[in-house]
């Protein structure tokens, strides 16, 4: 498959689009954070060297500038549309990024929290003349079909770079290119709280992928089995420790609520 | 040899529109080639046993200003799947014109007749603001009603759907790619 090789290179628009990432702290809005901003910079893409537009020969625009990420408090820990972490924590993220942060909170109820995300989204646009939105949406459509719309409202672009993207290849490439990741959240059987804490690497994507073969556990999380926050990554300037942590839960239900500096 | 056509003006949407199609081949060990439309020129036709023009995104509709770019499909030969943004070129190549209808998201559509191994009531998943009418064009339409959502031109082998079968008929893109 010769993939993502492109011809020649089309002219190139010079102005880089400003861009607001739909941030909860976690592997997929830091990933897809990740793709934009490598897409952006014109670095030769090391993720896929057959599988991705060429950086060098690629389509007409490309250049994108993260301009502010954007964060949703909800109130509703069982939110389907957000991921419910804990902004203090976002905003340490925040901080090492070099990138400001937009907090909207959101009672959370069911299709009601989609005007929070508009406003938010609004007041991207307003302070920070943001023309795309990226999200971390895999295989939710009930979640990506959602932003659509209201980015499509707006006039807005919606950019969902790890839409339809393999459960496990996104855990692999987490690891490849130096994501550290831990788990903040397990909400199912029979991920239990010895999970909490622990770090996404080879030995994990091993266990994870025999408990999807046994019990269907979703290798990513996307079904909402874990949750995970980012302590590293190559967007960080500077990597982020834990240095205090509290567990809340029962069962096969538990959440950590991570100090970091 | 397939021939994956990006008709993304934007290089993220790359990702999002034209990867999953590929990856879908990549399983199946199926070979081809991705060129932007931009960049596609003779030698890429030739070589091309088939032709897959991914869609693009709600905002992205800069195809339609370089349809003369896809006149090569009046004279090609060989099988071609259109999808979403790629069917609105094909009908736009043959004719017909761009009318406005917004649909995100899931929607349950019935295929009247067999469609590339599609066949009865199927979820599909929609992300457009633009379709053609296929009605009045040298087309078969293979759903019911309105909007045309899976069409076949009658003389050539040339399929468009506006939904995105990358999404939930992956098969759909699979059995094209087996026609014979």
């Amino acid at each position: 498959m010769i993939l993502g090789v492109w011809r020649e290179r089309s002219s190139c628009d010079l102005i880089k689009m400003k861009l607001g990432i739909l941030f909860s702290g976690g592997k997929d809005s830091m990933y897809a954070a990740y793709l934009a901003k490598k897409e952006g910079s014109g670095r030769k893409n090391k993720i896929f060297s057959s599988d991705s537009p060429d950086s060098k020969e690629g389509s007409k625009s490309g250049d994108y500038e993260i301009s502010c990420l954007i964060s949703i408090e909800s109130k509703n820990k069982e939110s389907y549309m957000f991921h419910t972490p804990s902004i203090s924590r976002v905003r340490e993220q925040a901080r090492v990024m070099g990138i400001p942060l937009i907090v909207v909170r959101s009672k959370g109820e069911k299709e009601k929290e989609l005007d929070d995300l508009g406003r938010a989204i609004k007041k991207a646009v307003r302070d920070y003349k943001i023309e795309g939105i990226v999200s971390g949406a895999v295989e939710s459509v009930y979640q990506s079909s959602r932003i659509q719309k209201i980015c499509n409202e707006l006039d807005v672009e919606c950019f969902n770079p790890l839409w339809q993207k393999g459960q496990k290849d996104i855990l692999d490439e987490l690891i490849r290119n130096k994501f550290e990741v831990i788990v903040s959240g397990v909400f199912a059987y029979p991920i239990d709280e010895k999970w909490l804490g622990r770090k996404i690497d080879r030995e994990f994507v091993r266990e994870i992928v025999k408990l999807n073969e046994k019990y269907e556990i979703n290798v990513a999380g996307e079904g909402g089995e874990f949750e995970s926050f980012v302590l590293n990554c190559p967007l960080f300037k500077k990597r982020l420790k834990v240095v205090d942590f509290r567990d809340f839960g029962e069962g096969n239900s538990w959440r950590r609520e991570v100090k970091v500096r | 040899m397939i021939l994956l056509i990006n008709i993304c003006k934007e290089k993220l949407h790359f990702y999002e529109f034209v990867k999953p199609v590929g990856d879908i081949l990549v399983k199946k060990k199926i070979r081809g080639f991705i060129r932007h439309y931009t960049c596609v020129t003779k030698k890429d036709l030739d070589k091309a046993s088939k032709v897959i023009i991914c869609g693009t995104s709600l905002k992205d509709d800069y195809f339609v200003e370089s349809v003369e770019r896809f006149s090569w499909l009046r004279d090609f030969d060989r099988p071609v799947l259109g999808i979403c943004g790629g069917m609105q070129i094909m009908g736009l190549v043959f004719g017909g014109k761009l009318k406005k209808k917004t649909e995100i998201g899931y929607f349950k559509e019935n295929f009247k007749k067999k469609f590339l191994g599609s066949k009865g009531e199927n979820e599909v998943y929609h992300l457009h603001n633009n379709y053609i009418d296929f009605s009045k064009l040298d087309f078969d339409d293979f759903v019911e009603g309105m909007v045309s959502q899976a069409v076949k031109h009658k003389k050539k082998e040339i399929y468009g759907v506006l939904f995105h079968p990358e999404v939930r008929q992956k098969e759909l893109i699979l059995n094209f790619c087996n026609l014979d």
